[in-house]
């Protein structure tokens, strides 16, 4: 493999960094991390089938070309964003929304903080060269070239900070709102800490405005969750049909804390989702759980990566995926118990439903344990909806799609139910919703 | 007019032909028997009527109301008032009864031009039939079927029935896996929904279902045809001296 090998759009990227290099916050060392970032992306550029961990998505074939930055937002673009924003709005959250990769003011709600909670733009926090923020929400696991190249390129985002003993009652929001009309990219990075004691539930949603085209979002989330501390995570990828959306979530938990994620796309052309989780302190649980919802000619994959890097830590992983028509989903799992955490225990179950003959789903669980006290397993299926049910319910009056909705709203459920809180509960049931009606 | 008639009717199922022309005429008001050997056709009747897919009808036809039934989709068929009781009614993990009740019942409404029924107005029509047949209603709440027992899937099937208010109501072996108490308040529910308007077609093996759902017409169906039809004695006959005389007829 020659992984060097620079393809035009290769070329063209490494031009587009030159240019925009003067448009990315931060100066002197943030700048040379940005620099080394980059060069850790062009030594492989977009990664390609031939690379293992994206076997089932070669986003050369799939995407071919990384976007040229796009433009900040304009009054105009922000009013279509505050639409949209608006309509999909989350009744009792703070919301900090990100319009074409820039923090909107106007459209967040960082002002009058509860105690313990600071927001700050990271556009703000990097052009007062703060390192500190540059070394933790910049740093990027440079073998991976996306995850390098967002962090080279990230051009803005929200850092978040809550203190020791601090459990906020209101949810946060993060929107990532894509306006564009002209096809562009967008590099975002936030980076969340939760001192110790602390609590913390998040969503994060991607959208799109009305009109928003072929548009590309590249996001990254850092995470770090102090001793005792819990995070309630929920993701909606609602992006338009032919978006991209290449993300990633790198998360850290200390002694005794708790992350609780929940991932759900049914938007976007191609989408991937990497998240790194690592238990680095003793005692600590992680419920990672997700569900595709996909059709048309949509791809989308998340892999998932939990690192067991000492003893007496727990993870749970239960993924659901509904594909239709010619649509795309894989889900890899790599579980890797490291030689000192005796008593893991971690399982993954992952389960797929095929509504068509042509329709795909890649599953690759991979366990890799290096300690001999431990319990772990992983099971998956595929298959299609049951007949015999199907006949039974709309012999009962239900029309095929109805009924069809009924047996996907409950195989997704046992996924949807993993998460904790009720408020997001419904909002994870609401975006399911949402593409069961626009199917029917 | 009749309410159901199948004319000749020839189906196959996976090549091999199952029911080799079968008749029978359904009016409103009446309530037919249909008894028989195991395999002789009797569910596949019952499937075919409601429309469940793999069986391919070689000849003959169904008309409900005067209609090509054969033409509807099953679920058109139950908004038009065709009932199947299920001889083995299928589990639904995840899907509350209560909820699988009310879109059902909406859905068929839907289809006929109804107006949709509210939640609280549906529960307490289920609440009523639930108690008037002796289910818990914390069954309502579970996964359709999961976990009832056979006599409680049969007592489901029942309340259905009793809820869509179906045209022609088909029970296929309503009375199997019922203790005596059961089978006597499942009667009970379906006597409860004889009238003048609607027709019962009740398929089973045992002459003590009859005394409870007393039929007008029996039929004995034997590989694939209705061999006999007669009155409610010939159930009684046929308890006395079995199906081998009708073997030879078919
Ligand atoms: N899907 C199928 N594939 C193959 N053969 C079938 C299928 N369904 C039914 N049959 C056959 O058709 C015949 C009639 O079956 P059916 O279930 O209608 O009988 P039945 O009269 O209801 O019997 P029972 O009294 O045991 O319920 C049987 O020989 C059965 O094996
Ligand atoms: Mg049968």
């Amino acid at each position: 493999m020659n992984v060097v090998a620079k393809t035009e759009t290769g070329r063209a990227l490494g031009d587009a960094f030159a240019v925009v290099r003067d448009r990315l916050p931060g100066e002197g060392k943030i700048a040379d991390q940005r620099r080394q970032a980059f060069e850790a992306y062009e030594r492989s550029g977009l990664p390609h089938r031939r690379i293992e961990d994206w076997k089932y998505t070669d986003l050369r074939a799939l995407m071919r070309e990384v976007l040229p930055l796009a433009a900040s937002p304009d009054d105009a673009a922000l009013s279509r964003a505050r639409a949209v924003v608006q309509a999909r709005a989350i009744e009792g959250v703070r919301r900090l929304v990100l319009v074409d990769g820039a923090f909107a003011p106007d459209l967040s709600d960082w002002q009058d903080l509860e105690k313990g909670l600071s927001i700050n733009p990271l556009r703000l926090a990097l052009e007062a060269g703060d390192e500190i923020v540059a070394t933790q929400a910049l740093a990027s696991d440079v073998a991976n070239p996306m995850i390098a190249l967002n962090g080279a390129m990230a051009t803005d985002g929200v850092v978040i900070d809550v203190a020791h003993g601090t459990v906020l009652t209101q949810p946060l929001h993060i929107v990532h709102v894509a306006s564009g009309t002209a096809p562009a990219s967008t590099f975002t990075r936030s980076l969340l800490r939760l001192g110790r004691d602390a609590g913390v539930t998040l969503v994060e949603s991607y959208l799109a405005a009305d009109g928003a085209k072929a548009y590309q979002t590249h996001d990254g989330l850092v995470v770090a969750i102090g001793d005792n501390s819990r995070l309630d995570h929920v993701r909606l990828v609602e992006d338009s049909v032919d978006a991209f959306n290449i993300s990633s979530a790198t998360v850290s938990l200390g002694a005794h804390a708790h992350f609780n994620t929940f991932g759900l796309t049914s938007g976007g052309h191609v989408s991937r989702y990497q998240l790194t989780v690592t238990c680095a302190g003793e005692g600590s649980t992680v419920e990672t759980n997700g569900v595709n919802l996909i059709n048309g000619k949509q791809h989308a994959d998340t892999t998932l990566f939990m690192d067991h890097a000492v003893p007496h830590c727990a993870s749970r992983e239960v993924f659901r995926a509904v594909v239709d028509d010619r649509a795309h989903s894989v889900f890899q799992g790599r579980i890797i118990v490291r030689p000192d955490a005796q008593k893991t225990d971690a399982k993954m179950m992952t389960r797929a439903l095929l509504l068509s003959d042509d329709a795909e789903a890649d599953n690759k669980p991979e366990l890799e344990i290096f300690a001999d006290d431990v319990t772990c397993g992983h099971g998956a299926t595929t298959g299609a909806l049951d007949e015999s049910l199907l006949f039974y319910m709309r012999a009962r009056g239900l029309p095929e799609k109805e009924a069809q909705a009924l047996l996907i709203q409950a195989f997704v459920g046992e996924a949807i139910e993993t998460i904790a809180s009720d408020e997001l509960r419904e909002v994870a049931i609401a975006a399911a919703q949402r593409w069961l009606q626009a199917r029917a | 007019m009749s309410l159901l008639e199948v004319k000749d009717l020839q189906v196959r199922v996976e090549e091999r032909e199952i029911l080799h022309g079968l008749s029978l005429t359904v009016n409103p008001g009446e309530v037919h028997a249909i008894m028989g050997p195991n395999g002789s056709g009797k569910s596949t009747l019952s499937h075919v009527i409601a429309g469940k897919p793999g069986y391919e009808v070689t000849g003959g036809q169904i008309l409900f109301r005067g209609e090509d039934l054969l033409e509807m989709e099953p679920n058109e068929r139950a908004a038009q008032g065709v009932f199947l009781a299920f001889q083995y009614p299928v589990e639904i993990p995840g899907v509350t009864t209560w909820n699988f009740l009310h879109a059902a019942l909406n859905a068929q409404r839907k289809a006929r031009g109804e107006d949709e029924i509210s939640s609280p107005a549906f529960l307490k029509k289920v609440r009523e039939v639930a108690r008037s047949l002796n289910i818990p209603q914390d069954m309502l709440k579970r996964g359709v079927n999961v976990g009832f027992s056979g006599g409680e899937k049969k007592r489901n099937e029942i309340l259905q029935m009793a809820l869509f208010e179906p045209a022609v109501c088909i029970l296929d072996e309503m009375d199997s896996g019922l203790d005596i108490d059961a089978l006597r308040i499942a009667a009970d529910g379906v006597n409860a929904l004889r009238s003048p308007e609607r027709a019962m077609v009740v398929i089973t093996h045992y002459q003590r279902l009859l005394n409870y759902i007393v039929p007008d017409f029996v039929h004995v169906m034997s590989k694939g045809r209705v061999v006999k039809s007669g009155g409610k004695e010939l159930a009684l006959e046929l308890e006395e001296s079995g199906y081998a005389q009708f073997e030879d007829a078919a």
